[in-house]
C-alpha cells in the first residue's frame, strides 16, 4: 500500500493561464501548498477571495514533520471547516515524564482547563494534517468556492510593483507567466520568495543537530511525551520519544554538531541507536528518517508592499514547544480577514500593517520561548550545563525546581497586547480577555462558544443589551447574546465576566478580543470597530 | 519558625533563568564560580534565618 506522502495529491495539470496571450491578473497567489499555505487558500476561498496556491510538489510533506498541534490552532482549523478529522485521527496526550541520566525525575500532567471543546494538544502527522487540508479544499471547489492548487508549479522569478507581483513560474509544459494583486509566500524556511526577493532573515544559529527517526512499533509504551537529558544511550544529549496515530512513534535523538550527517542517517547507524533506547527485543520498523538543524530568527518586517509572508517563511524556531506550525496557523488566522476587508475596498491597505505588528510580536514570543527551551536543553557553557543539571537534580526531590525544567514551552495562543486595533480595556473583567487575547472557548449547554464566533465581527453581549446589527464603515457586526442563566459551568462567567455582572465584548473575526465594556454605548462600540479595522 | 519553601515561589521562572543564565554569559569558568558563590552569600544574607540557611544546605546536599 502506497503511503500518502507517496501519492501525488495535486499532479501538474496544463492551466489555461499557460495559453493566454497576457498574463492573467489573480487576486491572490500563494506560494506553498504546505499547512501554511492550505489553510491560507482555504480562509481566504472561504470568504468568497479567489485562490491560486502554486507548488513545485504535488504531494504532501513525507514524514511526520510537525507533530504537536495545539488547541488554538484546532480551533482555527474548526473555523476553516476540518478540525474534527484531525482531532479524530489525532493522539491526544496529557502527561508528560522527565528522564535524566539513568532516573525518572518527575511526571507532569498538563491538566487541561475543563470546558473546550478541543483538547489542550494532538499529535498528528504533517502529512495527514496537509492530506486533510487538501480534502477541505477539493470540498470547498466541489461547493463551487474559487479555490485553486496548481502542482508542478515552481515559481523561479517574482517582480514587484506598487500594486502587484508579478510571477515567472515553470512547470512540465514549459514557463507561463500570472500576476496577483497580493502575493502570500507560504514557502517554508528556505522560503524561496525571500531570497528571489534578497529579504533578510536574521537570528541565531544553534550548533546542533537532531536525529528524526519515525518508527513502527507494536510497544506498550503510554500515550506520554518523554524526555530524556543525558540519557545513557545517548549520553550528553537529549532524546524525546512521543506517540503519533497508525502506532508511528517520533523518536528525536539530539546528536551534537560536529557529525557527518549523511553516515548518520543511514540506517545501520540509525537501528543502533534505536535499540540502545528502545531495547534489544522490541520490534521496530523505520518510517523515515531525517536530521535537523534548527535557528531561532525572524524577518524584520513579514509585510512587504504586496508581498505577504506567512509561516516558516517569514519567522522560524526551535522544535521545542510546537511552536511552528502552530504559530503559522495564528499567521494565516490573522492575515485571512485583513486582506478580505482591504481586498473589497472596506479598509485600507495600511490595516495589513497591524498583520506585520501582531504576528511579529507572536513571532518574537515564540523565538524567545524556544530559545530558552533550546538553551536548557543544549547547554552551551560548562556553568550553563552544570545549572542545567542541578535543576534537573533538585526537580526529582523538589516540587520547586520543577518549573524550572524547561523542555519546551508549549505553543499558546498569542496575545496582541499593545496592537494598534485594541481600544483600551473598559471592563473590570478577567485578564485572560483583555483586548487582544484569543477568545478562550466555553460551554454553552450542548454546545460551544467559540463555533459561534469567527469568520465575521461579532458582537457578544453578556446580560447586556445591544442592537442585533451594527453597521460601522462598511462593517456589519452581528450580536451574539448570551446570559450567565444559560452558564450552567460557572465557564463563561469565568472566563469573561469575572466580577462584572455584564459585558459587551467586539470580536473580530480570527476570535481575537478588540474591545469590551460593562456595557453597549454606541458611539464608543462605533469607534471600536473603526479602530480594529485600522480606520483610527 | 519558617521551613524552607520547596514549593514553586519564582515568579515568571522562565525570566529568572534567563537572566541567571545571562550574567554568566561570556564568563570563564573560574569567573562563573565566583560569581555563583557571591550570589549565595547575597541570597543567604537575604533569607537571614540560620535554620532555614541550614534546611537549605541539607536540601542541597540531599539532591546530589
Amino acid at each position: 500500500m502506497n503511503k500518502i506522502f507517496e501519492v501525488p495529491l495535486y499532479p501538474y495539470q496544463h492551466s489555461s493561464d499557460q495559453d493566454a496571450s497576457a498574463p492573467v491578473r489573480h487576486p491572490v497567489v500563494i506560494i506553498g501548498a504546505g499547512p501554511i499555505g492550505l489553510a491560507m487558500g482555504i480562509d481566504l476561498a472561504q470568504q468568497g477571495v479567489k485562490v491560486v496556491i502554486v507548488d513545485d510538489n504535488d504531494k504532501v510533506s513525507s514524514g511526520s514533520r510537525a507533530i504537536c498541534f495545539a488547541k488554538r490552532p484546532l480551533e482555527i482549523l474548526d473555523r476553516l471547516g476540518c478540525g474534527q478529522p484531525m482531532v479524530d485521527k489525532g493522539v491526544k496526550w496529557d502527561v508528560g515524564k522527565v528522564f535524566f541520566d539513568e532516573r525518572e525525575v518527575y511526571t507532569f500532567n498538563l491538566l487541561p482547563e475543563e470546558g473546550h471543546q478541543r483538547p489542550a494538544f494532538i499529535n498528528l502527522q504533517q502529512y495527514y494534517f496537509e492530506e486533510y487540508l487538501v480534502n477541505r479544499v477539493r470540498e470547498l471547489e466541489a461547493q463551487g468556492a474559487p479555490i485553486e492548487i496548481r502542482g508542478g508549479n515552481k515559481v523561479t522569478a517574482i517582480g514587484t510593483h506598487p500594486d502587484h507581483a508579478t510571477l515567472e513560474i515553470d512547470t512540465a509544459d514549459g514557463p507561463y507567466n500570472i500576476e496577483a494583486d497580493w502575493l502570500i509566500a507560504c514557502d517554508g524556511a528556505g522560503s524561496p520568495t525571500r531570497q528571489m526577493l534578497g529579504l533578510d532573515f536574521v537570528g541565531r544559529v544553534f550548533e546542533d543537530n537532531f536525529l528524526i527517526a519515525d518508527v513502527i512499533m507494536d510497544a506498550d509504551f503510554p500515550t506520554e511525551r518523554w524526555f530524556w537529558f543525558d540519557p545513557p544511550f545517548n549520553r550528553g544529549q537529549s532524546a524525546l520519544l512521543h506517540k503519533q496515530p497508525d502506532g508511528v512513534w517520533r523518536i528525536d535523538l539530539q546528536l551534537g554538531w560536529d557529525i557527518d550527517k549523511e553516515e548518520e542517517k543511514k540506517p545501520e547507524n540509525v537501528i543502533p541507536r534505536l535499540k540502545a533506547m528502545l531495547g534489544d527485543d522490541v520490534e521496530f520498523e523505520l518510517e523515515w528518517v531525517s536530521i535537523y538543524t534548527f535557528q531561532c530568527r525572524r524577518m524584520e518586517k513579514f509585510r512587504h508592499g504586496r508581498v505577504l509572508f506567512a509561516g516558516d517563511a517569514a519567522h522560524q524556531v526551535s522544535p521545542f514547544g510546537a511552536r511552528g506550525a502552530n504559530s503559522g496557523l495564528q499567521d494565516t488566522d490573522n492575515l485571512g480577514w485583513k486582506l478580505k476587508l482591504v481586498i473589497d475596498g472596506t479598509a485600507d491597505e495600511a490595516l495589513l500593517d497591524s498583520y506585520d505588528v501582531e504576528r511579529i510580536h507572536g513571532a518574537d514570543e515564540n523565538i524567545l520561548n524556544s530559545t530558552r527551551s533550546t538553551d536548557f536543553i543544549t547547554p552551551k557553557s560548562t556553568t550553563s550545563r552544570l545549572l542545567r543539571d542541578a535543576v534537573l537534580d533538585l526537580s526529582e526531590k523538589y516540587e520547586f525546581a520543577r518549573p524550572l525544567v524547561n523542555s519546551g514551552r508549549l505553543s499558546v495562543p498569542c496575545t496582541y497586547d499593545g496592537s494598534p486595533l485594541n481600544s483600551a480595556d473598559a471592563l473590570d473583567g478577567p485578564i485572560k480577555t483583555r483586548p487582544g487575547s484569543s477568545c478562550p472557548d466555553a460551554p454553552l449547554g450542548d454546545e460551544f462558544l467559540l463555533p459561534k464566533l469567527g469568520n465575521k465581527f461579532t458582537l457578544l453581549t453578556i446580560d447586556a443589551e445591544a442592537p442585533d446589527v451594527i453597521e460601522e464603515a462598511e462593517v456589519e457586526v452581528t450580536r451574539l447574546a448570551l446570559s450567565v442563566k444559560d452558564d450552567k459551568t460557572g465557564a463563561l462567567q469565568e472566563r469573561y465576566l469575572g466580577d462584572a455582572p455584564s459585558a459587551v465584548y467586539l470580536i473580530r473575526p480570527d476570535q481575537h478580543v478588540a474591545a469590551r465594556r460593562p456595557s453597549f454605548d454606541e458611539n464608543l462600540f462605533r469607534a471600536a470597530i473603526r479602530r480594529a479595522t485600522g480606520k483610527e | 519558625m519558617t521551613d524552607l519553601i520547596l514549593t514553586p515561589n519564582i515568579n515568571r521562572a522562565d525570566d529568572f533563568y534567563a537572566e541567571l543564565l545571562a550574567a554568566h554569559e561570556n564568563l570563564s569558568k573560574e569567573e562563573s564560580d565566583a560569581l555563583n558563590a557571591r550570589l549565595v552569600l547575597i541570597l543567604a544574607n537575604h533569607i537571614g534565618g540560620r535554620a532555614v540557611l541550614s534546611q537549605a544546605i541539607k536540601a542541597a546536599q540531599d539532591a546530589g
